[in-house]
Formats: C-alpha cells, sequence, structure tokens
C-alpha cells in the first residue's frame, strides 16, 4: 500500500429549490428582513465604463421559460480587471465595483435583467488576450449542480473570433449560444440572450 | 444510509490528517462529478426538462473562474445568523432551538476564511415564507427563515434557528422532503460555488428521498447528515449539529512554466 494522500471530498451539490429566493433575494419571495441586501445592479453612479442592461431568459427542454430560476454574474471591470485578489493584471481596480450580482427571474415571464457595464478584454496570467466576456452560473428547482456559462458581446466580433474559450467551442453554431446581442432601446444599451437548457441549440455550459 | 441505529457520529473522527501544500492560486482540483448528482435524475422529475444533455466542455481554470467575489462584515447586519430573532416580531418562532456550526473547508483540509455562506429553509411545521409556497401548515409570524455568516479566520461559522420540519412536494404523489436547511457558499474563486442541504441525523425520510437519493455515492450521501453534537450545545437552550463543508481545493504554482497548447 503506497501512502495515503488524504484529501478531502468536494460536499455533494443539492439543488436550490423552488424557494431560493427565500435564501438569497428574499424580497422576490415577498418579505423584507435583511438590512443589506444583495442585488442585480452592479453599478453605483461613480463606476466607470459604458452602462448596459443584461437581459435574457432560460428556457428549459419544452421551450417554456424558467420562472423560478436565479442567476448570477461575475465579471471583470471596465479596464477588465476583477475585484479579487489573484488578478494581478495591469488595469486599474474599482474598490467599489465589486463586479458580480444575483438576480431571479420573473415570476410571470422569466425574465432576467442585470444592470452594469460592459466588462473590458482580459489578459489572463500566461499573457493571453480573452474578448470581454461575463460569466454566468444558473441554479434552480430540477438543476441539481449550478450550471457555469459565459455571455460574449455581439459587437465584438474580432476579439470573440481570437477567444481562446470560444475557440474550443469545435462546432460554429454551438458558439453562437453564448454570444449577448446588442441593441439599444430608450437611449439605454440592452444585450439580450437565451440559454437553452436541452435542444438543438442548447447552450455551451462548462466544466469549470 | 442507515436509517435504524443512527450513531452518534463525529465527521472529524474518519478524517486523517489533511494534507496541506502551500496555498496557491492556481486552477482548482478537478471536480468529481461522480460525487454530486447527474443533472439527468429521472427519479427527481423537474431535472428531466431542466437537465442539459450535451457533454460539458472542460474548460482549464483561467482567471475568470480562478477569482470571485469578495464579501466583508460590511454586507451584514448583526441579527443576520440569528434566526430565532431576525423576523421575530412579538416573540420567539415556535419550534426545536438549534445552533448549527461547522466548518468551511476545502479539499486540502484548509479552512476558507471570510466566505460567505446563506441558509434558508421552512419553519417547525414545514412551510416557507414565499409567496409559492401553499401548504397547509402554517406561516410563523415570528420567523422569516434566512439567515448568512461570515466564516472567521479558520472558517468557521455558526448560526442558531429552530429545526425545520419536513414537507410534502409535487413529485410522486406521496413525495415528503426530510428535514432540511439549504446553503449556499463562495469560496474563494468562481469556480468553487456551491448550493446544497443539510439533514439531520437519524431522519427517516433520508433514505427515500427523491432528492438526496440522486447523489450516486453512498459516502457524499452520508456527508451532508448534520450529526447531533452534544457537546456544542447550550445546557437548557439549544441543542447543536455540526455541519462541515468542503469546497473544491486549489492548486499550487510551483514553478512558473506554461503548459503547451493555448
Ligand atoms: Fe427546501
Amino acid at each position: 500500500m503506497p501512502q495515503p494522500l488524504n484529501y478531502l471530498k468536494e460536499t455533494a451539490s443539492q439543488t436550490a429549490g423552488p424557494y431560493v429566493h427565500i435564501g438569497l433575494i428574499p424580497a422576490m419571495a415577498g418579505f423584507d428582513i435583511f438590512e443589506k441586501n444583495f442585488s442585480n445592479v452592479l453599478v453605483t453612479p461613480n463606476t466607470k465604463g459604458e452602462r448596459i442592461t443584461l437581459e435574457g431568459r432560460v428556457l428549459d427542454g419544452a421551450g417554456t421559460p424558467l420562472r423560478d430560476v436565479l442567476l448570477e454574474i461575475w465579471q471583470a471591470n471596465a479596464a477588465g480587471r476583477y475585484n479579487h485578489p489573484a488578478d494581478r493584471s495591469a488595469g486599474a481596480l474599482e474598490e467599489e465595483f465589486r463586479g458580480w450580482g444575483r438576480a431571479g427571474s420573473d415570476f410571470d415571464s422569466g425574465l432576467v435583467t442585470f444592470e452594469t457595464i460592459k466588462p473590458g478584454a482580459i489578459t489572463d496570467r500566461t499573457g493571453r488576450k480573452c474578448a470581454p466576456h461575463v460569466n454566468l452560473w444558473i441554479v434552480a428547482r430540477g438543476i441539481n449542480i449550478g450550471l457555469n456559462t459565459r455571455l460574449y458581446f455581439s459587437d465584438e466580433e474580432a476579439a470573440n473570433a481570437a477567444d481562446p474559450v470560444l475557440n474550443l467551442i469545435e462546432q460554429p453554431a454551438r458558439r453562437a449560444t453564448l454570444i449577448a446581442k446588442r441593441s439599444e432601446r430608450a437611449g439605454k444599451i440592452v444585450y439580450t440572450f437565451t440559454i437553452n437548457l436541452q435542444g438543438p441549440e442548447e447552450t455551451v455550459f462548462f466544466d469549470v | 444510509m442507515n436509517a435504524q441505529a443512527p450513531a452518534l457520529r463525529d465527521p472529524r473522527l474518519n478524517r486523517p490528517e489533511p494534507f496541506t501544500p502551500p496555498l496557491g492560486d492556481g486552477g482548482f482540483f478537478q471536480r468529481d462529478r461522480s460525487i454530486h448528482p447527474p443533472a439527468h435524475a429521472p427519479g427527481y422529475k423537474s431535472s428531466v426538462l431542466r437537465s442539459p444533455r450535451q457533454a460539458l466542455l472542460s474548460l482549464e481554470n483561467s482567471i475568470s473562474e480562478i477569482t470571485g467575489p469578495v464579501f466583508g462584515h460590511n454586507d451584514l447586519g448583526p441579527l443576520d445568523n440569528d434566526l430565532i430573532r431576525n423576523y421575530a416580531k412579538d416573540g420567539d418562532p415556535v419550534g426545536e432551538r438549534i445552533i448549527v456550526h461547522g466548518r468551511v473547508l476545502d479539499e486540502t483540509g484548509r479552512g476558507v476564511p471570510n466566505t460567505l455562506v446563506e441558509f434558508w429553509q421552512a419553519n417547525a411545521g414545514g412551510r416557507y415564507r414565499h409567496k409559492k409556497d401553499t401548504y397547509v401548515a402554517p406561516i410563523d409570524p415570528n420567523f422569516g427563515g434566512c439567515g448568512r455568516a461570515l466564516t472567521d479566520d479558520t472558517g468557521y461559522y455558526y448560526f442558531r434557528t429552530v429545526k425545520p420540519g419536513p414537507y410534502p412536494w409535487r413529485n410522486y404523489v406521496n413525495s415528503w422532503r426530510p428535514a432540511h436547511i439549504h446553503f449556499s457558499v463562495f469560496g474563494s474563486g468562481f469556480a468553487q460555488r456551491l448550493i446544497t442541504q443539510m439533514y439531520f441525523e437519524g431522519d427517516p425520510l433520508i433514505p427515500v428521498c427523491p432528492i438526496l437519493t440522486t447523489i450516486p455515492d453512498k459516502d457524499a450521501l452520508d456527508r451532508l447528515v448534520a450529526p447531533l453534537d452534544l457537546n456544542a450545545s447550550t445546557p437548557f437552550d439549544s441543542l447543536a449539529y455540526r455541519f462541515d463543508i468542503v469546497l473544491r481545493g486549489q492548486r499550487s504554482t510551483y514553478f512558473e512554466n506554461r503548459t503547451a497548447g493555448n
């Protein structure tokens, strides 16, 4: 017998369930409890960068929007810097911009929105250039382990074409499932996206 | 699960001395998906239309996954870890008073410091304070059912609450959830993000729960069951249960070599 390695095992995931709002967004469950709440608004008046709305839905295998899903986003600031000590890239850090938010889908329409800024391009520690993107994490009733995916931006064609993660996707048609579409609505920049959990246009999910 | 004879079990007794390499900020240990429930688990019917069918694309961790949101005491209020008081209107909530405590560790056995732990649960009758919950058991006017805590320097967290009740749900016509508390944990990087549920030692509903039994590995399932921890209880006030949570370990970067490929 060789020496034992003695690593611990990760705790098993369990579904967030239909009442995830109670714990993570209690106002949506219908009550007020915490003095300070997390939200889907990542920006303050001082945040640098282009204001954008991310707006999308998550569809099940029958094409029905999930109306009890919770999404979290994690992103760099406009200079391409994550607000975390492991990011030692050159872009300027903004203390006030955490770069994280969470949102529940609307109980009727299933729409999910975030108010944020468009992140800058990221330079990885190996010097790789990565196209601007937002990291997405999805939990809900019926989802046994959180799903990881990314949103890229439709107006970043050149950067997307060179992005090392998008290029890992063998089928060009599947790359398109990660691109949020830019439009203008009443003077605001809106990027829309659809997450398909199944079907011919199933979104690319990552084992990160 | 051995439902007949729930031995008093200290999760640390079976645990060998942890191996602790220098803390790095390389990528996380590859997730062992064989201990997690599969996305498509037909016994839990909601998973059928909500499970991806394509293979997940394996992603070597980049800066986007190694980093994650940082939280501090400024994000929390003073009663956030006290579910007995944080929604009390005219008295304490009904139910068995309990303390839940434990450590958030990573797979190397190291405590995960200053990380946000959030929890939510039904009241003692099994009813959630949620506009979509219509179970006949009553809402408790003094119980909200959610809280949060930040781990200390060693990864330790604790909170006070009442023991949640089991409740029926629509899966089979007679499906009941064992008593449980939902947990959400962050870790230091977004790839460690985890949601899970804690169960209570000795609950006879554990072996027949369609959600719990989506976990294919018996040991992994047992690790979601918190033992009664009499030593941590408060005499004449509260029992205690211990629940440790393990997040993915992180590789050290010993040498700054570039790997081949992109
Ligand atoms: Fe629950």
